[in-house]
């Protein structure tokens, strides 16, 4: 209940600002078309139709067809549920188990965290997306190793944004209180530590989420990431490209939606982060 | 003393990484259901003291007994156990109010950790809080919507659901106004003999240790300088640094007023405390065996232990 009422309140001072409000419809528009994909797409994604390659824009097809007449506007809301899948999935891997890590590197000693704070350190050391291209090199293209491989390399984020909030945290007066109890160690982080260090992890976590868009649509668009004809923005605009001497539309429009969708997640992201903590708004 | 103290510190000693001497030699009895004042100032060690007696520090050496049974035993019996006898009052009590749970939530707390049944402890907690005088309504607000008063009475009624014997109290009038202190220790007297409660109360306000504490104990640099029944120690100071602690005091009562004492120079460093007498540096009366030998806590009459070579005149 006082969840839902601080998530309205939140949701509801992020579109005050003009830049958080059309975040929010994009973001809004995203997930709906993610989660209710069979229902707005108005033909089968895969469904092949030769005699109209490359049609223009018409009201039978809104955004017209590819290079074998399928229908752009429904891939692209599929691709849309594709897109979402990785992003949360992997988001969600790398926020559960970094902030795990992170948490335990708080309460370990300075010697003993060393090895987590390696960790964190060589992941982030590798640019994200050349990682993913050896790992999908050796293992093959699939969409869970991508969510895996992404989530992976976004650990380390949550990692170092939980411990550091674990840390000053870790001797206030209320955990000690608790202590006096005589609550367990899993109750004090349960109960009362995670509520307080969530607020940066989930702004952190939907800034990142953009991030993870891109790059599944990058892997993809090399031919790495989700396998065809799954649609996949990164696999539309692949498409696209290697038809563009015959039509234009296509790429544009995958690539458009791409933009948007990352421009909306971004201006969210941001917004969300100005709502929950005023003191970081304009420090960049 | 002839009956078995219910809490008894025995040479109890903290040092801490990069040798601080939090604690040194402390011995301390509290006779069961007794109020006891701990003072002194800034950095001599009261709130380590506390968290020694609550478990929340390991002393370096000596032991700690309750009821005669050493804390070690209590514990290895089973912590909860332990937590359920003794509980404290932390000094800033919004700050030690969990942040996203609402007062009903926290007071529930220890009836959840406990692992008592939580519909029977919730007529126990709204006796309480109509007994602490919180508005019935609280329970639904949060901790930074009730007032600091009003805090301190939430961590009072939670320490008190367990039905704990002793209660360490740590600063309990620090930042309340006066009138608020006033109810706040009112309160805490009619709790003490409903509840039979035992009481230990550390503050640097002389006036609350005056008013409420049957004896007082006072802390200079990790040690136990005094120790005597509240108002022969208010009455006449054995120790120097008591009496000048004592004279800093204000009061109405012009009978009452004595010179002031003024002590020269800084407290000394705990990491590396003066030879002998640890006060020497300071005392006015200071002789040459002040430098050299470590006075013991010993006997001067009318239950007073004091931790000096020359106690002053007119006691003992």
């Amino acid at each position: 209940m006082i969840v839902l009422r601080a998530t309205w309140k939140i949701l509801t001072q992020v579109a005050r600002s003009f830049g958080g409000g059309l975040g929010l419809i994009i973001v809004l528009t995203v997930l709906c078309s993610a989660v209710f994909a069979p229902l707005i797409a108005t033909h089968d994604p895969d469904r092949i139709d030769v005699l109209h390659r490359f049609a223009a824009p018409t009201l039978e097809h809104i955004m017209g067809t590819d290079h074998l007449g399928r229908d752009m506007f429904s891939r692209l809301v599929h691709g849309s549920t594709v897109a979402m899948t990785v992003a949360l999935c992997a988001i969600l891997f790398a926020l559960t188990s970094g902030t795990i890590l992170g948490i335990v590197a708080a309460f370990l000693s300075t010697r003993a965290e060393r090895p987590i704070l390696v960790l964190f350190d060589v992941i982030s050391s590798f640019p994200s997306l050349v990682l993913a291209l050896a790992i999908v090199g050796v293992f093959g293209a699939s969409t869970s190793l991508v969510i895996v491989v992404v989530g992976i390399t976004l650990l380390p984020h949550f990692g170092r944004v939980a411990r550091a909030q674990v840390l000053t945290l870790k001797n206030a007066p209320f955990l000690e209180a608790e202590r006096l109890l005589g609550a367990s160690t899993m109750r004090i982080i349960f109960v009362h530590l995670l509520p307080n260090i969530a607020g940066p992890l989930v702004v952190l976590a939907s800034m990142d989420i953009p991030l993870v868009i891109t790059i599944e649509a990058g892997l993809s668009f090399l031919g790495l990431g989700v396998r065809p004809p799954l649609a996949s923005w990164g696999t539309l605009i692949q498409d696209g490209y290697q038809f563009l001497s015959q039509s234009a539309v296509p790429v544009t429009v995958a690539s458009v939606a791409l933009g948007v969708a990352t421009l909306g997640f971004t201006l969210f992201g941001e917004a969300l982060r100005d709502a929950v903590d005023p003191r970081l708004a304009r420090a960049h | 003393m002839t009956k078995q103290p219910l809490i008894a510190m025995t040479g109890i000693s903290v040092v801490y990484e990069g040798g601080v001497r939090a604690l040194d030699d402390v011995t301390l009895e509290i006779a069961r259901g007794s109020v006891v004042g701990l003072v002194g100032e800034s950095g001599s060690g009261k709130t380590t003291c506390c968290r020694v007696l609550t478990n929340l520090v390991e002393p370096t050496c000596g032991t700690v007994a309750i009821d005669g049974v050493p804390l070690a035993e209590i514990i290895g019996r089973g912590d909860l156990a332990f937590r359920r006898r003794i509980q404290m009052l932390l000094q800033d009590a919004v700050a030690s109010l969990s942040p996203r749970l609402s007062v009903s939530a926290l007071v529930e707390e220890p009836l959840r950790i406990h692992g008592e049944p939580v519909a029977e402890g919730r007529v126990r907690i709204s006796e309480l809080f109509r007994r602490l005088g919180l508005p019935a309504d609280i329970g639904s607000k949060y901790p930074h919507q009730i007032s600091g008063g009003q805090a301190r009475r939430v961590a009072i009624a939670r320490a008190l659901v367990l039905r704990p014997e002793v209660i360490i109290a740590d600063e309990p009038t620090a930042g309340l106004d006066v009138s608020v202190q006033g109810d706040l220790l009112n309160l805490l007297q009619e709790l003490r003999s409903e509840f039979s409660l035992t009481f230990l109360i550390v503050s640097h306000n002389l006036s609350v240790v005056r008013r409420i504490t049957e004896r007082t104990a006072v802390m200079y640099l990790g040690q136990i300088i005094e120790e005597a029944p509240t108002p022969q120690l208010f009455k006449a100071p054995a120790h120097p640094y008591t009496a000048a602690l004592l004279s800093t005091n204000p009061s109405l009562d012009p009978g009452r007023r004595r010179a002031r004492i003024v002590l020269k120079g800084e407290i000394p460093s705990v990491v590396n405390p003066p030879s002998g007498c640890r006060f020497h540096t300071r005392c006015a009366h200071v002789q040459e065996r002040c430098r050299t030998n470590v006075p013991q806590l010993r006997p001067a009459g009318e239950g007073r232990q004091v931790r000096c070579h020359f106690p002053l005149a007119g006691t003992a």
